[in-house]
C-alpha cells in the first residue's frame, strides 16, 4: 500500500472517529430531550392531552309535563323522528337527497337548506333533512337504509299538545331561545335545539318545567367527532305543573263557543278561585310553534280579525255594559242613596241638563224598584243611581270586586281594564270629569272596561262576598282524584253587607228565572241547577241621533266589526252558588237585544255542564282517559 | 505479496453462493427487526388493522430486502464505475420532475412508476454519496488541498440541493448538503475551507433575500418560528409534544395512544410515527428504538473501517451518515428540537421511495462488506 494512501486512510479514520463522537453527542441530546418531555414535563402534557380529547356536553332534560286538575296530559314530550344525513358518508349529496325524496316528500326549500347547511358545517355533522316523520315514513327510510349511505333516523323530544288549540291560550307554547333571552344564567339556553316557554303557563312556569341540565363527558377526536361517551349525568327533568282546568269541561266550552265567531269564556269555582275553563275562541295550535311555524301560517294568524293569538279571556278589555249594574246597585245600597224598595220612574229616557240618555227600551219601564231595575236591566234606574252616587263611589266598589287592575294571575299578558275616577281623568286627559260620564258609567259604558276573567272574578265575589283570587295551577301541585272541598272563608271578606248582596243576587235571579227577565229564554230548567245572571251589551260605536230618528239598522246591515259585544255573567246553582261563568261574544250583540240572545245561552249550557260534572267536588264520570293522556298516579 | 495476490484473485472469482454466505446477516436481521417495529406501529396507526398501511409496507420491505441482497452481491467495482451514471440518471429525473412542475402539471415531487411513486430527491441522497465517494477515491491526499479540485464535488452536491430546495423540500436539501459535507470532511478537506463556504453562504443570504417573493419570505418566517403559525406547523409540533410527553416513561400501551388515535397527532403514519411510538411505548420504547438505530450506525462504522479500499470506506461512512441524518432530523423534529421539515423515519415511516433508497444504500454497504478485501485504484482499476 502506498504511503499516501495509508495517510489518507488514517486521516479518514481520525475524522470518522470525530464524526462518531458528534453523533453520540446528538443522540445524547435526543435522549435528554425525551427525558425532559416524557419524565420532567410529562404531567403537564398529560393534562393537555386530556383537555384535547375530553369534551363536556350538555344534555337537555325532558321538559316537565302539564296536566289538568285530574291528571289529563295537556303538554307532554313526543318522540320526534327525523331523517338526517352525514355528508362525508353519503358521497354525492344531491343524488342522496333525490333518493330520500323518492321515499318521503321533501320540499325544494328543504333540499336547498340541507345543501347550505352541509357547506357551512363539518362534513361529519348530521344535518336534518326532515323533521316529524310519521311511523310509516320512518319505516320506509329504515327499510331502504342499506341503499342510503350516510342517511339515518335520529330521535329527539318535541313538545306536544294533545288537545291542540283547546287550551292553547292557557298553556302557551315553546319556541327557540331568542337572542334577548340568552341571559347566561342557564347553560341549557345555549343548546341549539333548546325550546323555552314563550307564553301562557309554559312561560310563567318555565323554570320549573325546564329542569336542570345533565352532562355527558365524551371523548372527541381532533375534528370534534365524538368517539365514545366516558361518563353521563342525566340531570333533573322538569317538574310537572298541574292546572286547575278540567280539560273535558274546557273542551266542552271550546266547542260551545265555536258556534260564534269570536268568544271569550271563563268558568270558575267561586269558592276556591280555581279557573275550571278559560277559553278564547278561535285558538291556534301551539304544537305548530314548537315544530316551527311557516311564515304564511304566522301571517294568517296575525291577519285574522278575530285575533286567534290573543288570549281574550285575560287580555281582552271590553266595556262591561249592563253586567256592571250589580256593582252600581251594591254601591248605591252601601252608600244609602237607594234602598231595595226605592222606586224610580223610567219614561224611556233620562235628562241631565241639556243631554238626554236613553233607556234600551224605547217606551220605558214605568216605576221600578231595585229587583225590577236589575231584572229588566233598566238603564234609567241605574242612570239615576249613578247620578246620586258620583263616579268615585262607583269606582271604589268596582275595585273591591277586582275590576280596574290586573288580578295578578300566573299567565302573562293579563290586562287590568279600567275603572275611571275623577283624579284618573284629570291626570290622564287634563279634562275635568263630566257628570254625563258618571251617568254612562252607571250602565257600564263610558271609560269602564273589564276583562272576561275580571267579570268571572267579580261574579265569584258577588257570590261569596269575599276577595276570591283566581288561580290556574293547583297549589299542592298534585293531580288528585279525591277533591278536598274548598272553603271560601280563607279569602278575606269584602266588607259588603250580606243582605245587600242577597238583594242583588235576587235581582240576578229575576233576570233569568222570572218571566220578562232579560235572559228568561236562557234559563236552566233542570231542577236544582238553575242559574242566575246578568246580561250586558257593550257598544262598539256611538249610536247617533240620526240613527235613532230613522230607526236602528237591522243587525244584518251592520258590518261585523261594528256590531256590539254581547256579555253575560252567571252563577249556579241559585240555591247555593258555587260555579260562576263570564262570557263575552265579540260583536255578537243584536243592536238592542243585549247579551241575552247569544252570550246567555252559552253560559246556560256551560253552567249546566259544569254542575253535572261538578269538578270542584268530585272526579266527573266522563274524563279524557285515553291511555296516553292520563298521568298514572 | 504473492500470497495476498492469490487470495485476492481467488475472491474475485467467488461464486454467488460464496458471496451469499458472506453477507452480514446480523445487519440484515437488525434491519428486519426495525422494519417489524415499523409494521407494528403502522398496524397501530390504522387503529389495529393491517390495512391500509402495514400490509403494503410489508410487501415493500420484502421487495426492498431482495433488492438489497441483489445490490450487495454486485461487485463493488461495478458500483464504482456506475456511480456517475447513477448520479446522472437521478439528476435527470430530478430535472424532469422540476420541469413538469414548471409547465404547470402541479408541484409533484414524484414520478409514478405504478408500483411505487418514485421521488427522485430520495434517490439523489444515495446517488450523491456514490458520486462523491468515487470522486474522492480518485483524488490523492496531497491534491485535496487544491481548491480547484473541490469545484467539481461542490457542484455534485449543490446542483441537486438547489433543485430540491426549489420544490420546495428543505429537509432533503438539508440532508444532501449535510451528507455531502460529511464526505468532504472525511475525505480530508481542511476545516477552514468549511468555514469559508459557510461564511460565503451566510453573506449571500441578505442578497438572495431581496429576490424572494412575499409568500416565500412568509414561508421562511414560519420555518424559523413555527409558533407564529399556531394552526399550521406550530400546531403540529405542539400536538406532537403533547402526545410524546403524555406517554410518560412506560407509555399508554400498544394501540392505546389517545392523541395519535384521535388524530390530534398529524401524519402519524409517516413523519410523526416516532411520536406515536413514544406515546404508546413511552420513554423506554423510544430509547430502545434509538438503541436499535445506534446498532445500525455501529455496523456501518465497522463495515467502513473493515474495508480495505478508500471508495468502500467513503461509501459505507457516507451511507451511515445519511441514515443517521434521517433518524436524527426526524426525531429531533418531532421532539421540537428543530423546525418541522419533511423527513421520514427510515424503515418505519410509511412510504415506498424512502424504504427503497435506504435499502439500496444498505445494499451498497453490504457490497462494501462482501468485497472488503478488494483493492481499488484511483481510477477504479484493481490496484494490485
Amino acid at each position: 500500500m502506498r504511503k499516501q494512501d495509508r495517510d489518507r486512510s488514517r486521516l479518514l479514520n481520525r475524522r470518522a472517529l470525530l464524526l462518531g463522537g458528534g453523533k453520540i453527542a446528538l443522540l445524547g441530546a435526543l435522549a435528554a430531550r425525551m427525558y425532559y418531555l416524557q419524565v420532567v414535563e410529562s404531567a403537564r402534557y398529560r393534562t393537555l392531552a386530556e383537555e384535547n380529547r375530553i369534551n363536556l356536553r350538555l344534555l337537555a332534560p325532558p321538559r316537565g309535563l302539564i296536566t289538568d286538575r285530574f291528571g289529563v296530559l295537556l303538554a307532554d314530550n313526543k318522540q320526534n323522528y327525523r331523517v338526517v344525513v352525514v355528508a362525508d358518508q353519503a358521497g354525492d349529496i344531491v343524488s342522496t337527497l333525490d333518493a330520500v325524496g323518492a321515499l318521503i316528500p321533501i320540499s325544494e326549500a328543504d333540499k336547498r337548506r340541507v345543501l347550505r347547511e352541509i357547506k357551512r358545517k363539518h362534513t361529519f355533522v348530521p344535518v336534518a333533512i326532515r323533521d316529524n316523520l310519521s311511523w310509516e315514513e320512518m319505516a320506509r327510510i329504515e327499510v331502504n337504509a342499506p341503499e342510503l349511505p350516510g342517511v339515518s333516523i335520529e330521535q329527539g323530544l318535541t313538545r306536544d299538545y294533545p288537545f291542540g288549540e283547546t287550551a292553547a291560550h292557557v298553556l302557551g307554547y315553546v319556541a327557540a331561545v331568542s337572542e334577548k333571552e340568552l341571559t347566561g344564567d342557564d347553560p341549557l339556553l345555549e343548546l341549539p335545539d333548546f325550546r323555552i316557554g314563550k307564553s301562557g303557563i309554559e312561560k310563567s312556569h318555565d323554570i320549573e318545567l325546564r329542569g336542570s341540565a345533565g352532562t355527558s363527558e365524551v371523548e372527541v377526536n381532533a375534528f370534534g367527532r365524538v368517539v365514545r361517551e366516558l361518563a353521563r349525568d342525566e340531570g333533573d327533568s322538569g317538574q310537572q305543573v298541574v292546572l286547575t282546568l278540567d280539560m273535558e269541561l274546557q273542551d266542552f266550552v271550546m266547542k260551545r263557543c265555536a258556534a260564534e265567531l269570536s268568544v271569550a269564556c271563563v268558568v270558575m269555582d267561586a269558592w276556591s278561585g280555581d279557573v275550571l275553563a278559560s277559553v278564547s275562541c278561535p285558538g291556534y295550535d301551539p304544537g305548530a310553534f314548537s315544530a316551527g311555524l311557516s311564515t304564511t301560517a304566522w301571517r294568517q294568524l296575525l291577519a285574522d280579525p278575530r285575533g286567534p293569538l290573543n288570549n281574550k279571556a285575560i287580555s281582552g278589555a271590553y266595556s262591561p255594559g249592563s253586567t256592571f249594574k250589580p256593582i252600581v246597585a251594591l254601591a248605591g245600597l252601601e252608600a244609602g242613596v237607594i234602598t231595595p224598595d226605592t222606586r224610580i220612574a223610567c219614561p224611556g229616557h233620562f235628562e241631565l241638563g241639556a243631554a238626554t240618555f236613553h233607556c234600551w227600551r224605547k217606551g220605558g219601564h214605568g216605576m221600578l224598584d231595585l229587583h225590577g231595575g236589575i231584572k229588566n236591566s233598566c238603564d234609567v234606574y241605574f242612570y239615576e243611581t249613578a247620578r246620586r252616587l258620583g263616579i268615585d263611589r262607583i269606582a271604589a266598589m268596582a275595585k273591591r270586586f277586582g275590576l280596574g287592575a290586573p288580578l295578578g294571575i300566573e299567565i302573562p299578558g293579563e290586562k287590568g281594564g279600567l275603572v275611571p275616577t275623577r283624579d284618573w281623568k284629570l291626570g290622564t286627559t287634563g279634562v275635568p270629569w263630566q257628570q254625563g260620564e258618571t251617568i254612562s258609567a252607571g250602565i257600564g259604558q263610558s271609560f269602564v272596561t273589564t276583562t272576561p276573567l275580571q267579570l268571572a272574578v267579580m261574579t265569584a265575589r258577588l257570590v261569596t262576598g269575599r276577595e276570591v283570587q283566581p288561580r290556574f295551577t293547583r297549589p299542592d301541585g298534585v293531580a288528585s282524584r279525591d277533591m278536598p272541598d274548598a272553603d271560601p272563608s280563607h279569602f278575606p271578606s269584602l266588607g259588603v253587607s250580606a243582605r245587600d248582596l242577597a238583594r242583588v243576587l235576587d235581582g240576578m235571579n229575576g233576570v233569568v228565572n222570572e218571566q220578562h227577565g232579560t235572559a228568561y229564554a236562557a234559563r236552566i230548567t233542570d231542577p236544582g241547577l238553575q242559574m242566575a245572571g246578568k246580561s250586558g251589551t257593550a257598544q262598539v260605536r256611538r249610536i247617533s241621533q240620526a240613527e235613532r230618528d230613522t230607526g236602528l239598522r237591522k243587525i244584518k246591515d251592520v258590518p261585523w266589526k261594528e256590531r256590539d259585544h254581547a256579555l253575560f255573567i252567571a252563577l249556579a246553582p241559585v240555591s247555593t252558588p258555587r260555579y260562576v261563568c263570564a262570557c263575552v261574544v265579540e260583536h255578537g250583540g243584536e243592536s238592542a237585544g243585549g247579551g241575552s240572545a247569544v252570550a246567555a245561552p252559552i253560559c246556560r249550557d256551560v253552567l249546566r255542564e259544569v254542575q253535572k260534572r261538578d269538578p270542584a267536588r268530585k272526579v266527573p264520570d266522563r274524563l279524557f282517559t285515553a291511555e296516553n293522556n292520563v298521568v298514572r298516579s | 505479496m504473492s500470497m495476498e495476490r492469490t487470495l485476492d484473485s481467488s475472491r474475485e472469482r467467488r461464486s454467488i453462493f460464496d458471496k451469499l454466505l458472506s453477507v452480514n446477516w446480523g445487519l440484515v436481521l437488525l434491519l428486519a427487526l426495525l422494519a417489524c417495529v415499523g409494521f407494528a406501529m403502522l398496524y397501530s396507526a390504522a387503529n389495529g388493522s393491517w390495512q391500509p398501511w402495514a400490509a403494503k409496507q410489508m410487501i415493500r420491505f420484502s421487495i426492498a430486502l431482495l433488492l438489497m441482497i441483489g445490490v450487495a452481491l454486485v461487485d463493488i467495482r461495478v458500483w464504482l464505475r456506475a456511480a456517475y451514471i447513477i448520479y446522472l440518471v437521478a439528476l435527470l429525473l430530478l430535472i424532469a420532475v422540476e420541469l413538469r412542475g414548471a409547465i404547470g402539471m402541479g408541484a409533484q415531487r414524484w414520478i409514478d412508476l405504478g408500483v411505487i411513486q418514485l421521488q427522485p430527491s430520495e434517490l439523489m441522497k444515495v446517488a450523491v454519496v456514490l458520486a462523491l465517494a468515487r470522486y474522492f477515491n480518485g483524488v490523492p491526499i496531497e491534491e485535496i488541498g487544491r481548491p480547484v479540485k473541490l469545484v467539481a464535488p461542490l457542484l455534485l452536491v449543490m446542483v441537486p440541493a438547489v433543485l430540491v430546495l426549489k420544490q420546495p423540500d428543505l429537509g432533503t436539501a438539508l440532508m444532501l448538503v449535510m451528507g455531502g459535507g460529511a464526505i468532504f470532511f472525511l475525505a480530508g478537506v481542511r476545516l477552514w475551507k468549511f468555514a469559508v463556504v459557510l461564511g460565503a453562504g451566510a453573506a449571500l443570504v441578505p442578497i438572495a433575500w431581496r429576490f424572494l417573493r412575499d409568500y416565500q419570505k412568509k414561508r421562511i418566517y414560519t420555518f424559523l418560528d413555527p409558533e407564529n403559525d399556531p394552526l399550521g406547523a406550530g400546531y403540529h409540533i405542539l400536538q406532537s409534544k403533547i402526545a410524546l410527553g403524555s406517554g410518560g416513561i412506560f407509555g399508554k400501551g400498544f394501540l392505546l395512544g389517545t392523541q395519535s388515535h384521535l388524530s390530534f397527532l398529524p401524519e402519524r403514519q409517516t413523519d410523526f410515527i416516532f411520536t406515536m411510538l413514544a406515546e404508546e411505548w413511552g420513554l423506554v420504547g423510544g430509547l430502545v428504538l434509538i438503541g436499535l438505530y445506534s446498532l445500525v450506525f455501529i455496523y456501518g462504522y465497522a463495515i467502513a473501517l473493515l474495508s480495505r479500499n478508500h471508495f468502500g470506506r467513503l461509501l459505507a461512512f457516507g451511507i451511515t451518515i445519511n441514515f443517521f441524518l434521517y433518524v436524527f432530523i426526524n426525531t429531533a423534529m418531532v421532539m421540537g428540537l428543530i423546525p418541522v421539515v419533511g423527513v421520514p423515519l427510515p424503515l418505519i415511516s410509511y412510504g415506498g421511495t424512502a424504504m427503497l433508497t435506504v435499502m439500496f444504500g444498505f445494499g451498497l454497504m453490504m457490497s462494501v462488506y462482501i468485497h472488503r478485501d478488494v483493492r481499488i485504484g484511483r481510477r477504479g482499476e484493481v490496484d494490485l
